[in-house]
């Protein structure tokens, strides 16, 4: 019996899965959006920041309506030595053009999902999807805990763990080496000391990367957000080198919070959420094969994270939304075939989903050889060029620029210190 | 502050069933138990003496660290039913 059946079912509503639906609904098509959770978003967290470009295409002047906590105006990156720190900030002014923004999941996804029934989307929350439905050797629909839902096709976008791309084999289990895990803590702060303490004011927000300190000479990255009246801090770790040295993540989160320069951020902060999600780190040569017959991939689900320049939730919208496209054709069509929905593949890389996770196809591993000069000599030299310009202590400056300049050349030599983003741009030009 | 204070600032409804299954007896020739230390919400307690892992699935964030890092693939991990486990209000 196909009584139930339409043209698309799609699974998790996260940011690809929403965008999908919603790019169905508005072309007219019948698609059912199901999500485990009690409402989009209960189940999601992120760092994090969404993209204000990439956003408005899904949803254009979302920020006129959408729930979102503040707009970000300046970018700070931290390094940390054990005790002290130096910091870089980028500050642009907001007028205007708005670049990113911190939201709260459970209430951003909520959102989103409130707009794909707007435009007709069907949504069905509280529906773990536990088997695609497999008849005759076909991918059928859907099996959930209570019953069976028929549709044409399936664009598969449960994240970074998808159990359902496993079950049809277009993904193995992820290696160790290709996820970070990452533990995050929401901190509350009265409003006025935190725009005080990040040098903010009204709607404007700061994003922080954080490198070395206690997450010297592990894969790891920490970072700060501020919301409306908390900060988000956190940190991400290669899961294979938690384990390699024997981290309990929120152990070192603590170690995180305590440092001297950190804690001064979030001290006398009332602590309101703790959580932990996985992010898809293995780039480029992780992403599995994205489209079979009556199937597609979209989103984290495909491996689809940019971690070097944290994007994720634009990758997710952009394949949800060309995944959308790529089903429209084949709905019109009335052809569902591999070969049809391989368009999706031949689209993604006209765009920057698989045009920068090539770019930086071999970035991370490079990071990886050379992670103690990134995460514990620079901050090193770094704080020790600060202090050397600053600490009027007796000794003759001849003596300390040897000493500093020593230190410069003996670190591994220079070329692992040729810093990775010219490395990077370098190989993206020669190409 | 330790990880019961920061569970407790979590909602969850509580399945009566887990959703995270393990084989003890493999647990017991496992050299590492990477699980007792890479879970971000400390749901794996390995009892040395009585040779039995607890697991704690009503704490669980629902991250999946723990089936990637078990080097004997030796968790079935599922998501809860719905309406069951962890509910973010900050995420
Ligand atoms: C700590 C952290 C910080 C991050 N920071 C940033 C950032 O600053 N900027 C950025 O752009 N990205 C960031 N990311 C990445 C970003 O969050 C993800 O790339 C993005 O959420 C992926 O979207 P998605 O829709 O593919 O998956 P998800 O957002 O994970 O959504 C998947 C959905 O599927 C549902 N689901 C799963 N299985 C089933 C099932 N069987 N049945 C029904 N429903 C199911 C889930 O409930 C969920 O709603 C960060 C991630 C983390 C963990
Ligand atoms: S890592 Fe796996 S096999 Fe080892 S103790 Fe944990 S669950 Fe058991
Ligand atoms: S899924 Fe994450 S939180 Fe749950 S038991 Fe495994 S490691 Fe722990």
């Amino acid at each position: 019996m196909e009584n139930n059946k339409i043209d698309v079912i799609i699974i998790g509503a996260g940011p690809a899965g929403v965008s999908a639906a919603i790019t169905l609904a508005r072309a007219g098509k019948e698609v059912l959006l199901t999500d485990r959770a009690d409402f989009a978003g209960e189940k999601n967290i992120f760092g994090g920041t969404i993209y204000a470009k990439q956003t408005a295409e899904i949803f254009p002047n979302f920020w006129e309506t959408a729930p979102l906590e503040r707009s970000i105006t300046e970018q700070k990156i931290f390094l940390l030595t054990d005790y002290n720190s130096t910091q870089f900030g980028y500050k642009y002014a907001s007028k205007g053009a708005y670049k990113a923004f911190t939201v709260n999941r459970s209430k951003w996804d909520r959102w989103c999902v409130e707009q794909a029934i707007k435009e007709g989307a069907y949504f069905a929350p509280k529906t773990l999807v536990k088997e695609l439905l497999i008849e005759n050797g076909k991918i059928s629909g859907i099996i959930t805990e209570q019953e069976k839902y028929y549709s044409n096709m399936v664009i598969i976008a449960d994240g970074v763990n998808s159990l359902l791309a496993k079950q049809i084999g277009l993904r193995n289990e992820i290696k160790d080496k290709d996820v970070s895990l990452s533990v995050k803590e929401v901190i509350k702060l009265p409003k006025e000391r935190l725009e005080d303490r990040f040098n903010i004011e009204n709607e404007e927000g700061c994003a922080c990367k954080i490198l070395g300190g206690p997450l010297k000479n592990i894969m790891a990255l920490g970072f700060m957000y501020t919301n409306k009246e908390t900060v988000s801090i956190g940190f991400s770790a290669s899961l294979d080198e938690l384990k390699k040295n024997n981290i309990s993540p929120y152990e070192l989160l603590e170690d995180l919070k305590e440092h001297p320069t950190i804690v001064q951020y979030i001290k006398d902060g009332k602590l309101i959420e703790y959580s932990a999600h996985l992010i898809p780190e293995g780039g480029y040569n992780s992403i599995p094969k994205l489209y079979d017959n009556r199937v597609l991939i979209a989103g984290d689900a495909a491996m689809l994270v940019n971690n070097i320049h944290f994007e994720g939730t634009n990758l997710a919208m952009l394949s949800g939304k060309i995944a959308a496209e790529t089903a429209i054709e084949a709905i019109n069509l009335g052809d569902y075939s591999a070969s049809v929905l391989s368009r999706y593949y031949k689209k993604l890389k006209d765009t920057i989903v698989l045009k920068d996770l090539e770019t930086h196809k071999n970035t991370i591993d490079k990071i990886r050889k050379n992670i103690n000069t990134i995460t514990s000599l620079y901050p090193e030299l770094a704080c020790e060029f600060f202090d050397l310009l600053t600490s009027a202590d007796g000794i003759p400056k001849q003596e300390k620029y040897r000493k500093f300049l020593n230190k410069f050349i003996k670190s591994k030599g220079i070329s692992a210190s040729i810093p990775l983003a010219v490395f990077a741009m370098e190989k993206c030009l020669k190409k | 502050m330790n990880i019961d204070d920061k569970l407790a600032t979590l909602k969850y409804n509580k399945d009566k069933d887990s959703h995270l299954t393990i084989d003890n007896d493999v647990c017991i020739h496992c050299k590492n138990r990477y699980c007792t230390y890479i879970c971000p919400a400390n749901v794996y307690e390995w009892n040395d003496i009585k040779k039995t892992m607890t697991i704690r699935y009503e704490n669980c964030l629902e991250c999946g660290a723990c089936k990637i890092a078990c080097e004997k693939k030796n968790i079935t991990w599922n998501y809860p039913n719905a309406e069951y486990g962890v509910k973010f209000k900050n995420g």
